[in-house]
């Protein structure tokens, strides 16, 4: 009987402690005066024990100019982010104030009623001075849900050293890849190139090298399965049968990371996130060993995908001025020259790359032409559903389960699931 | 000791109470279960927070789930409340159409092929071990305890971290096991990124890690069959092959069929193996049912809850079915179970 009254008490109690979580809203925010308190807590999703650190120092440091307010600064694993954001925002508790949201994911929150738009809030302060293809991912259904964070494209890592020693010279083309890999192997015993096979992102520069894109947003078709995606199959299939490229179904990034940066591959395709890590690995001690070059064109030339990161309020903060604060903070062009600087990430705001500590970082100055070109990402809600069906079947191209033609016909399928009103 | 003896007396008379309670309905039931009621109040309040308890933690998210299973729930339309933002559930019932889809789709079923394979497998070999291997330490051997005691270890560590332990020694380049294989002259094993080596080498996890569980209960099953039995066959001239047929297999009878049923639900279900190590890659190679379920749920988007629910009943009724056949099949060889 007894432990039946505890158990009431207890289940009432924690009813009462739910309420009052809820009810509460008025611990944080804005007093009287106008002063920010509370706690801002940021999900950051930058590459841990290279990037976090600058961004951690760089947040806490919003401290220096609202002394009331505590920057809570928690690292989530890229990967596991966009679920984990889900999560909690759906349950509405253990939620942050501020995500790192990646540009695919920014109109899925945003089309959920995870975020709060930002249109007419501090958050956003002279956004005409940032890029439109930055600012075009923040933008759901005529508001703005996000304010752009960092901009990025991918390109080809090389090892100078290696390329020495065989005597060959960056490809530009999938040809010249092939064939640049075959005597890097024959000169050096090393692999040419280290495909990830555990990520979808890592095709699309493919896919776009052969002409091709996953959907058509403007004519609502889905492409992923016309000739230029089979053929894209074909290419990542044939670089992996051919031994010009490595590749595996798990633990892609760390194994792409350690084969590069022991010299074990001689080249990686990659973006400025890998760049700080890259730079720390034995390799790569004098950092002039490192090249950079655009992606390989295909037969339909060369295309590389536009990404980045934003920054996004979630609606349910209890502590929103000091969020679109902070957030107006870490965007700002002071912020973003410093992110240039310490991690070569590309700034969003144009007028940060007037700043001449930004133009005469290579790898920015090397990047900045490669997004301006890079091709644009389809800006949908479900932009970020695109990529399991995708990987699905990548992988298993890749792995030998299934035909290019049957892969990309089977991605082709998951998207008209999908994308129900699509041809 | 008080609740001791209570708790006894609860379950028992909640079982023969319920039983008799459905058939002798139309014979003045109300009375006995009134007279029971006043008899065992005490009891009735004793197992009364264990049975919210279970409602609450087990029937609310099952009757949730068969729910969900019936409707076309998803991400986008299940209601959700966000700070001062509150959006009403808009999603609808739509019968039995999930299951139509998944048992007439080539996905459930090949999925399914996938999780027998992996079952079967598993539970035979992890049995075959762990019958050897009791009975090697059912002998005198010197150091008997200690062997004992390394061999539940994979019992001891907790299974994820196994498991992580397991995918360091699997990495294709740098992996511990490639490199013991390098050193003998043998090229680099793909053990997760090939097909079908992903299958053989979840399934040896699966088997490192249920072999303890499966020799723990033999060894007690062995203990328990009475010595003189085999004094008695040796002095017959019974040779170590009949021993082990007439003796021990039937003294073992009672522990294996439980562990064997056990380890087939716990297998079928043994989501961390699979998850921890590739996902269900590479590509769907490795995806056993529970994990699908899994993904439809937490990893594609928009989440498909209903189809996710859809997979949970299925695996649900599939796993009552074989209990109820093995069940039957036991009872008609003469097991009380």
């Amino acid at each position: 009987m007894r432990r039946g009254i505890a158990a009431t008490a207890l289940v009432a109690s924690l009813a009462l402690t739910a309420t009052a979580c809820g009810g509460d809203g008025a611990e944080g925010g804005k007093s009287a005066s106008g002063k920010l308190s509370g706690t801002v807590t940021w999900w950051d999703t930058s590459t841990v024990g290279s990037e976090d650190k600058v961004f951690k120092k760089l947040a806490e440091g919003f401290t220096a100019l609202h002394p009331d307010v505590k920057v809570n600064y928690v690292n989530v694993p890229f990967g596991e982010a966009q679920n984990k954001f889900k999560n909690a925002a759906q349950s509405g508790s253990g939620a942050p104030d501020v995500i790192r949201s990646e540009v695919a994911w920014t109109p899925e929150f945003a089309d959920l009623g995870y975020l709060a738009p930002l249109d007419g809030t501090p958050a956003l302060t002279s956004d005409e001075d940032f890029l439109p293809q930055a600012a075009a991912s923040t933008e759901y259904d005529g508001k703005t849900y996000a304010v752009p964070q960092v901009i990025d494209s991918m390109g080809i890592f090389y090892n100078k050293r290696v390329f020495q020693e065989a005597g060959v010279r960056p490809p530009a083309s999938i040809a010249e890849l092939k064939s640049v890999a075959k005597k890097i192997k024959d000169k050096t015993g090393k692999t040419g190139l280290y495909l990830r096979g555990d990520d979808a992102y890592w095709f699309l520069s493919f896919l776009y090298g052969e002409g091709g894109n996953l959907v058509d947003v403007e004519k609502k078709q889905i492409t992923v399965d016309n000739p230029a995606g089979v053929k894209a199959m074909e290419v990542v299939e044939d670089l992996v049968d051919s031994g010009a490229a490595k590749t595996d179904a798990t633990d892609g990034w760390n194994n792409m990371q350690t084969a590069f940066k022991d010299g074990k591959v001689a080249m990686m395709i990659n973006g400025p996130w890998a760049v700080t890590d890259t730079y720390a690995g034995k390799e790569f001690a004098d950092r002039s060993n490192l090249g950079i070059v655009p992606v390989p064109a295909g037969s339909g030339g060369q295309g590389a995908p536009q990404g980045g990161h934003n920054l996004a309020v979630y609606a349910g903060s209890e502590n929103l001025d000091a969020s679109y604060a902070f957030v107006e903070y870490m965007t700002s062009a002071e912020s973003q020259a410093t992110v240039a600087e310490d991690l070569s990430l590309l700034p969003t705001r144009s007028s940060v790359y007037d700043e001449p500590s930004v133009s005469g970082n290579e790898m920015v100055a090397f990047f900045k032409p490669v997004v301006d070109k890079a091709v644009e990402r389809p800006w949908i809600p479900e932009g970020g559903s695109l990529f399991a069906p995708l990987l699905t079947e990548y992988t298993k191209v890749l792995t030998g389960q299934t035909t290019p033609q049957k892969g990309a016909e089977a991605v082709g399928e998951a998207y008209r699931k999908l994308l129900k009103d699509w041809k | 000791m008080a609740v001791h003896t209570s708790g006894q007396s609860a379950a028992e008379a909640a079982e023969p109470g319920r039983a008799r309670g459905r058939r002798r309905d139309s014979a003045g039931a109300p009375g006995r279960f009134r007279r029971g009621l006043s008899t065992h109040w005490y009891a009735w309040t004793m197992v009364a927070p264990v049975v919210i308890v279970i409602g609450v933690i087990i029937g609310y998210p099952l009757v949730r789930g068969v729910y969900l299973s019936l409707t076309d729930a998803d991400e986008r339309n299940v209601e959700r409340s966000i700070g001062v933002n509150h959006l009403p559930a808009t999603y609808e019932f739509v019968g039995l159409g999930n299951y139509a889809d998944a048992l007439t789709g080539s996905q459930f079923l090949g999925t399914l092929g996938w999780t027998l394979v992996w079952t079967v497998s598993c539970v035979a070999v992890t049995f075959g071990l762990g019958l050897a291997l009791a009975n090697i330490l059912h002998r005198r051997i010197a150091g008997r305890s200690f062997y004992r005691m390394m061999l539940i270890l994979p019992w001891a560590v907790p299974g994820f971290v196994s498991v992580f332990a397991w995918r360091f020694l699997y990495n294709e380049d740098n992996g511990l096991l490639n490199k013991i294989l390098a050193g003998g002259g043998i090229d680099a094993v793909p053990w997760l990124n090939d097909p079908l080596w992903a299958k053989f080498s979840v399934i040896a996890v699966n088997v490192w890690l249920g072999v303890p569980f499966m020799m723990v209960a033999l060894l007690g099953g062995l203990q328990s069959i009475p010595g003189e039995l085999y004094e008695a066959a040796e002095m017959d001239g019974a040779n170590a092959w009949q021993r082990f047929r007439s003796i021990t297999m039937p003294g073992l009878r009672s522990v294996s069929t439980t562990v064997v049923l056990l380890s087939t639900i716990w297998t079928f279900n043994m989501f961390p193996v699979i998850f921890l190590l590739t996902r269900g890659g590479p590509g769907e190679a490795t995806q056993i049912l529970v994990t699908q379920a899994y993904k439809f749920s937490f990893e594609i988007s928009p989440r498909d809850f209903a189809q996710s629910s859809t997979w949970g009943v299925l695996i649900l009724v599939l796993l009552m079915v074989f209990a109820a056949v093995y069940q039957r099949v036991l009872r008609k060889q003469g097991e009380t179970w």
